[in-house]
């Protein structure tokens, strides 16, 4: 027998017309049952803002390599597109299934959608999933571009940062106020990075600037000392987006997309975190907010409790630090998805109560990837007051990234 | 209690489904074998339409006597159906959680009468 059927989706020849759905793949229809529970939760009363969502510049390509300044990387863009195919050849592609084999049926079908002419499509199909989920506001960062800083040709990663930046914010924020972004840093060249700043900080959109956590170069190397005081200076906030990379040594040992994607992430916002803590960064940069994103959550109370432990006997090796790791941990911000979820909910309850959610955790979709997460995710659980709900969906966001009020957060 | 029309019997070809609204509520369901099986088209997980995704058969891992793994194969006995939004999986015969048994979809009860199929609710 088949063991694929390839029926999914609201295709009208296997459901009523009630209300009648369109014949092709639409943000709004599968997402109609988060639409119903936006509306049951009454989701329009507060602020939401999702701080981690995703767009696929791969589809976007010939658009962004028109902004590539370098004549020859962009001939090279050029070339690569005109052969075709689903990935430009110049970014970095990685093993793995994130639709699960095809399960996830919006990987296959989004590029079917028909959408709203006039506005980029990135925008529009951006709309219809913050629509339905009652999102007010949406950080939005790249998909493929998480593995590039693997590429080995630095220009390359400054040429592509650079372009997007400019795409970003010349042809996708301007279409629409409520997306913004943090721009993707070209982290392996320090001074291209704060030129990066310098040039995008302060454009209408651009709530911060983001490190792509895979890549082998340590936070703490003095030639990213000039990049942490330009965004100090600035107030803007350093995030560290996780990704995995199953060509890592230790990564290639799994052999499971579950197993790489579940340890990976977290992998290297521990990596990262550790560096970061452990040599100091947060008493050389006190006004600095940095932020944690798409790792879970689960492995912060992991890191708090190893790093206090050993900082207790090893103080010595950690000579900036003034107070334990775990306490430095404590004020930086967190987004939540994926979030885990175990049967347990008063260790997750811990987890919030170690991070200080109510003041340091920031709601994330990561929509469209497979694992996001809803607003009902943060706002169903029974251990939350309203407050603490509100302040994880939105406004712990709204101050961190410096969004006016409710009322105009969509509209300035 | 009550018996709601959802359809004529050829509209429930062997191997498909039907997605009707009654009220408020969803129901996917579907035909297999010959029978009907009717299930609330909302996931246990975050409330995605569990009964608008895939229908797989079962992964199987293969081991020798040895207890070494040989590789995987698609169950035809076990029919999964496949959550569109995260890929949770639920037997599409018993509506059980493949990754959880004790968890189980809402289910209804199907009757076929007179080429008609109404599911009670």
């Amino acid at each position: 027998m088949s063991s694929f059927d390839r029926v999914s989706d609201r295709a009208p020849a296997n459901r009523m017309a009630d209300p009648p759905h369109p014949a092709h793949f639409d943000t709004g229809a599968l997402l109609a049952n988060a639409a119903r529970q936006a509306g049951e939760r009454g989701f329009g009363d507060f602020l939401i803002v999702d701080a981690d969502a995703h767009h696929y510049e791969s589809e976007d390509w010939a658009e962004i390599t028109r902004f590539i300044d370098q004549p020859v990387i962009r001939q090279w863009s050029e070339a690569s597109m005109a052969k075709g195919g689903a990935r430009p050849g110049m970014l970095v592609t990685q093993l793995g299934n994130q639709d699960i084999s095809g399960r996830i049926s919006r990987y296959r079908l989004r590029s079917s959608e028909q959408l709203e002419a006039g506005i980029p499509r990135v925008v529009a199909q951006t709309r219809r999933s913050m629509t339905a989920m009652g999102i007010d506001v949406t950080v939005l960062f790249p998909t493929v571009m998480l593995n590039l800083g693997m590429h080995p040709q630095v220009e390359v990663e400054g040429a592509i940062a650079h372009a997007y930046a400019r795409w970003m914010t010349e042809r996708i924020l301007p279409a629409d106020l409520s997306i913004k972004t943090m721009l993707y840093l070209p982290f392996n060249d320090p001074e291209a990075s704060v030129r990066l700043v310098e040039r995008f900080a302060g454009h209408p959109g651009v709530v911060g600037f983001m490190v792509t956590a895979v890549r082998y170069r340590p936070v703490h190397d003095n030639a990213y000392m000039g990049l942490y005081a330009a965004l100090e200076e600035r107030g803007l906030p350093l995030g560290f987006h996780a990704a995995y990379n199953w060509y890592d040594r230790s990564m290639e040992l799994f052999n499971r997309f579950i197993s790489v994607h579940a340890v990976g992430f977290p992998f290297y916002q521990m990596v990262h975190m550790t560096n970061w803590v452990i040599n100091g960064m947060p008493e050389r940069f006190p006004r600095l907010k940095v932020l944690w994103i798409e790792g879970g959550l689960a492995w912060v109370p992991f890191l708090m409790q190893r790093l206090d432990n050993e900082y207790m006997m090893r103080s010595s090796e950690a000579p900036l630090l003034r107070r334990k790791p775990s306490e430095y941990m404590r004020e930086m911000y967190y987004t939540s998805q994926p979030m885990e979820y175990p049967d347990n909910l008063e260790v997750l309850e811990t987890t919030f109560r170690m991070i200080d959610a109510p003041r340091q955790l920031l709601y994330a979709s990561d929509y469209p990837h497979w694992d996001f997460d809803l607003p009902s995710r943060v706002y169903d659980l029974p251990f939350l007051r309203e407050e603490a709900k509100r302040r994880i969906l939105g406004e712990n966001a709204r101050e961190l990234f410096g969004l006016p009020e409710r009322k105009q957060a969509a509209a300035d | 209690m009550a018996e709601h029309l959802a359809g004529v019997s050829h509209e429930f070809q062997e191997g498909g489904r039907k997605i009707v609204r009654i009220g408020e509520t969803e129901i996917g369901i579907f035909r297999r074998t010959g029978l009907l099986y009717a299930y609330e088209n909302r996931c246990l997980h975050q409330g995605g339409p569990v009964c608008e995704g895939l229908l797989m058969g079962k992964v199987e891992a293969v081991l020798d006597g040895g207890r070494r793994y040989l590789g995987e194969q698609f169950s035809d006995e076990e029919i999964h159906i496949v959550c569109p939004w995260h890929g949770w999986e639920y037997d599409l015969e018993t509506g059980a959680c493949a990754a959880d048994r004790r968890l189980s979809l809402k289910r209804y009860r199907v009757v076929e009468r007179g080429g008609e199929v109404y599911v009670v609710i």
